[in-house]
C-alpha cells in the first residue's frame, strides 16, 4: 500500500472507457498545481490511458496499485 | 388507488416514454387507476439532430420544434412548469413560483444534458457551436463569411451529446468547402481529449484514415484550458496552442443540479444500474437517455431504446409483477462522412461498432429518419 495521501479522489469504477480518463481530467482542471488526484477505476484501458495522458500533460504519475478488483492511480498536477 | 408516474423532461427519452406508458396503461389509465404526468420547461419539443446541418444551410432550427401538445397522447397530462426540488424521501417534486408541490409513486429523469461553455474562460466569447439553436444559426453566418484560413474544431466536453457529431462535422466541413472550391484555402483541425479521435476505439480506428485522406489534421490529447479571443488562440492543458480564424467547439456538457442537489449522483448525471436503469440512491426513480450514467453514448436512439425498458418495467411494477425488461446497451448511429454519403453503427454493451462502408444510400436514410423521427417520439416508431 502507497502512504500518498491524495488532495482528492475520483473513483470512476464502473465507467467504460473513456470515461475514467475523462473524469481524472475534469478533477485536474479544477485543482491547484501539486495538488494530487487519485483515480479509481476497474476499466482495463486506464492502465494505458492514464499514464500516457500523464507523461503528455507533463504530470507526474506517483503511483499505480493494481488491487484485486480496480486499480488506484495516483497522479500529481504540474 | 392511483399510481403516479411523473416523468421530468420532454426530450426524445421522457415523450417516447409517456406516449409508451400512455399506449402500455390504457386500460389502468382509463379506469383511474394510473396517471402519468410529464413535466418540460417548455412547451415545444426539441429534435436536435437537426442542428448539424443548420450550419451548412439544409436546415432551419424550427424544422426540430414541435408542440409537446400536438406530439403527446391526450391520455399523459403535460405540464409545462420548472421543477426546483427533487425529494426522493417523500417521493415529492416542488416547482419554481411556489405552485404547489406534487407528489410521485414512481419517478422517471428525462433531463438530459445542458452546455456549460462558462467553465472554459474565453469560450462564450471566441467559439462557436452546433450544439444549440442560436449557436448553430450564428456558425451558419460566420461559415457563410468564411473563404480562408484555419478552422478548428475542438471537442471540449466528454460526454457530449451525440458522439458522433465532432466527426460528422469535421467531414461535412470538408466536403462543403470542396464543393465550393474553397478547401485549398481553408486548414480544418479536429481536436480530441484522448489519444484517439473518438472516445470508442472502434470508430476510432476507422475514422482516422478518412481524416488523413481528407486532409483532416490531427491533435489528440487537446483538452482545452483557455481561449483567447483576441489573440484568437486555443490553448491545451497538454500545453499546445493552436492558432485559429474560426473556432467551432463541442462545449462542456453537464446534467441539471437538481440531480447532484438530490443526492442522485454527480455533476448531473443519475448513477444508475445500467440495465434496469433505476437511480441506485432512491427507491422508485429510473433515469434514462443523457441523464443516466450508464457509460452508452448520450444519443437519442439510446433515448428511445431505455424508454421501452423503463416502460415496461413500470407497467409490470404497477400490475404487481417483476419487471424483467433490461436496456442491454443498444445504440443506434448514422455517422455523415461528407454532404452526400454516410456510415452506420450498431452496438451494445457486449458487441462493439464495426462502421459501414459509407454510401450515398445510408445518408439518405439517416435524413429519412430524420424526417420520420416525429413518429418515434410519438412512440408509433
Amino acid at each position: 500500500m502507497t502512504d500518498i495521501d491524495p488532495d482528492d479522489t475520483v473513483d470512476a469504477r464502473g465507467a467504460a472507457c473513456p470515461g475514467p480518463l475523462m473524469d481524472l481530467i475534469g478533477k485536474m482542471r479544477s485543482s491547484e498545481s501539486g495538488d494530487v488526484i487519485r483515480l479509481l477505476s476497474d476499466n482495463e484501458q486506464s492502465l494505458t490511458d492514464v499514464p500516457e495522458w500523464a507523461e503528455e500533460a507533463g504530470n507526474e504519475l506517483l503511483a499505480v496499485e493494481e488491487l484485486d478488483d480496480h486499480t488506484e492511480f495516483y497522479v500529481e498536477k504540474a | 388507488m392511483t399510481d403516479h408516474v411523473v416523468i421530468v423532461g420532454g426530450g426524445t427519452g421522457g415523450t417516447v416514454l409517456a406516449n409508451d406508458l400512455a399506449e402500455r396503461l390504457d386500460a389502468e389509465i382509463d379506469a383511474g387507476d394510473v396517471r402519468i404526468t410529464l413535466v418540460n420547461d417548455d412547451p415545444d419539443h426539441v429534435y436536435k439532430p437537426v442542428w448539424l446541418y443548420v450550419p451548412f444551410g439544409q436546415r432551419e432550427p424550427e424544422d426540430g420544434r414541435r408542440r409537446l401538445d400536438e406530439l403527446v397522447d391526450d391520455a399523459v397530462d403535460l405540464r409545462i412548469d420548472r421543477v426546483t426540488d427533487i425529494d426522493t424521501d417523500d417521493k415529492r417534486l416542488r416547482f419554481r413560483g411556489g405552485a404547489p408541490s406534487v407528489g410521485y409513486d414512481h419517478l422517471v429523469l428525462a433531463t438530459g444534458s445542458t452546455l456549460e461553455p462558462e467553465q472554459i474562460p474565453g469560450l462564450a466569447e471566441g467559439g462557436h457551436d452546433y450544439y444549440s439553436e442560436t449557436g448553430a444559426t450564428d456558425l451558419r453566418e460566420e461559415l457563410l463569411e468564411f473563404t480562408e484560413g484555419e478552422l478548428v474544431l475542438s471537442v471540449i466536453g466528454s460526454p457530449h451529446m451525440c458522439p458522433a457529431a465532432p466527426l460528422e462535422f469535421a467531414f461535412m466541413a470538408d466536403d462543403w468547402f470542396r464543393e465550393r472550391g474553397l478547401r485549398e484555402d481553408v486548414d480544418i483541425t479536429y481536436t480530441y481529449p484522448i489519444q484517439r479521435v473518438h472516445g470508442n476505439p472502434h470508430i476510432a480506428e476507422w475514422a482516422r484514415p478518412i481524416m488523413e485522406e481528407r486532409d483532416v489534421r490531427v491533435e489528440t490529447f487537446f483538452n482545452a484550458e483557455e481561449i483567447d479571443p483576441d489573440a484568437k488562440t486555443i490553448t491545451s492543458m497538454e500545453g499546445t496552442e493552436l492558432d485559429y480564424d474560426l473556432l467551432v467547439t463541442i462545449p462542456p456538457h453537464g446534467g441539471i443540479d437538481l440531480i447532484e442537489e438530490a443526492g442522485l449522483g454527480d455533476d448531473g448525471w443519475v448513477d444508475v444500474d445500467k440495465h434496469t436503469l433505476e437511480a441506485e440512491a432512491a427507491e422508485d426513480v429510473y433515469a434514462l437517455g443523457d441523464t443516466a450514467a450508464t457509460g452508452v453514448p448520450n444519443a437519442g436512439s439510446v433515448a428511445h431504446y431505455q424508454a421501452g425498458v423503463v416502460g415496461q418495467r413500470l407497467a409490470s411494477e404497477i400490475r404487481g409483477r417483476p419487471a424483467t425488461a433490461t436496456y442491454d446497451g443498444k445504440t443506434l448511429c448514422f455517422i455523415e462522412t461528407g454532404m452526400d454519403a454516410a456510415s452506420f453503427v450498431e452496438f451494445d454493451y457486449e458487441n462493439p461498432p464495426s462502421p459501414a462502408p459509407p454510401s450515398e444510400k445510408l445518408h439518405w436514410s439517416k435524413l429519412a429518419y430524420n424526417e420520420s423521427y416525429w413518429l418515434t417520439a410519438r412512440g408509433l416508431l
